[in-house]
């Protein structure tokens, strides 16, 4: 490690200890691509694909705070769950979540979401329903589309009205992955 | 957005992950402290350096000059290692061509080789004006001169660039 690398390691361990990281984030491997994980000492705030971007990076500086540090530590947890989901020996995740980027329809939609167990689909105009605003299935599909957390937040169970396979943030070939390493296989 | 009565604020939009600061300029941190006071001192003035800018970073209002922000913070740390030692602190004017933005990034487009050609006061007075971002009564302290005079050496430093960049 070179003179700067260990000064630098160093420093991110006492701006820990010191409580002055707002965001701490890594990036985690998966076969659905590199997971930039960013929490706050709340849980989990955000996850995004395509691994660390300086536009991924900018944006939770912009929506969360700025006081950001890559911190492996702080998302170990995290890594972990995923690592055990991704080969297929976990069905549900138990990390603390951080919902601070969720808005109040959002949390409506999601915390339906996060109830449809592992291997299991529903659709958006299900979803409008049993959170009581019938034909909202359109705005459905937005807010699972904002999920600031996918992956555990299993947004990718909700299919389109129909049983095609709608959207998906993160593209349709995660959704589509994702589905299968559940064994739920959609009609496309 | 649910940020209401949360314990952080919302970044003001423009500044940059603070990982991306360290990324770009720890190593420009580390050699300037070693240059000003030595391998063994430099290590703490890093991390002082740093805890500070983190500590100050959300309320930074311009994201405009992060690398003279963080220089100038790394020079006050060493100062102030030097002065705890016992040690004169540093000539103002000897150091601050490390807190120009360098000569390959951000499109100086040579203007502080100019500014590095200007009489010594103006020099030291543009460079504190505008690689640091310093106000006129912290230049005035810095440079041990009134405001108004700090005023006229950027002032005065400002028109002689400008005459020799037309």
């Amino acid at each position: 490690m070179t003179a700067v690398a260990e000064a630098v390691r160093r420093f991110a361990l006492r701006a820990e200890q010191e409580d002055l990281v707002d965001v701490g984030y890594d990036t985690v491997d998966s076969p659905i691509g590199g997971l930039l994980v960013a929490a706050t000492d709340g849980g989990v705030v955000t996850i995004h694909f395509e691994g660390e971007s300086d536009a991924a990076l900018s944006e939770i500086a912009r929506r969360v705070s700025p006081r950001m540090l890559r911190l492996p530590r702080r998302v170990e947890r995290a890594r972990r769950e995923l690592g055990e989901y991704f080969e297929g020996r976990r069905t549900e995740f138990s990390v603390p979540l951080d919902r601070r980027l969720i808005g109040p329809f959002g949390a409506k939609v999601l915390g339906r979401t996060e109830e449809i167990p592992y291997g299991h689909v529903s659709a958006y105009n299900l979803v409008a329903r049993e959170i009581g605003h019938p034909n909202a299935a359109r705005a459905v599909g937005n807010a699972l589309g904002a999920n600031p957390i996918p992956v555990i937040i299993p947004c990718h169970r909700v299919l389109r009205t129909g049983g095609s396979l709608g959207g998906y943030g993160g593209g349709l070939h995660r959704k589509r992955f994702l589905l299968e390493l559940e064994r739920v296989f959609p009609a496309a | 957005m649910t940020m209401n009565g949360s314990r952080l604020r919302p970044g003001d939009g423009t500044l940059p992950a603070f990982q991306s600061l360290l990324d770009q300029h720890a190593a420009d941190v580390l050699r300037l402290l070693v240059r000003l006071v030595g391998a063994v001192e430099a290590d703490d003035c890093f991390q002082e350096t740093w805890l500070s800018a983190l500590r100050a970073y959300p309320r930074l209002r311009s994201a405009t000059n992060l690398r003279g922000w963080v220089l100038t913070i790394a020079r006050n740390k060493a100062n102030d290692a030097r002065r705890s030692a016992g040690r004169a602190p540093l000539p103002i004017p000897a150091d601050l061509a490390a807190a120009a933005p360098s000569a390959a990034g951000g499109g100086s487009d040579g203007v502080w080789e100019q500014v590095a050609a200007l009489p010594a006061k103006q020099r030291a007075a543009v460079r504190l004006r505008f690689a640091e971002d310093r106000a006129y009564p912290e230049i005035a302290g810095r440079m041990q001169t009134s405001e108004a005079s700090a005023r006229r050496n950027v002032h005065e430093g400002i028109k002689k660039l400008r005459r020799s960049r037309t």
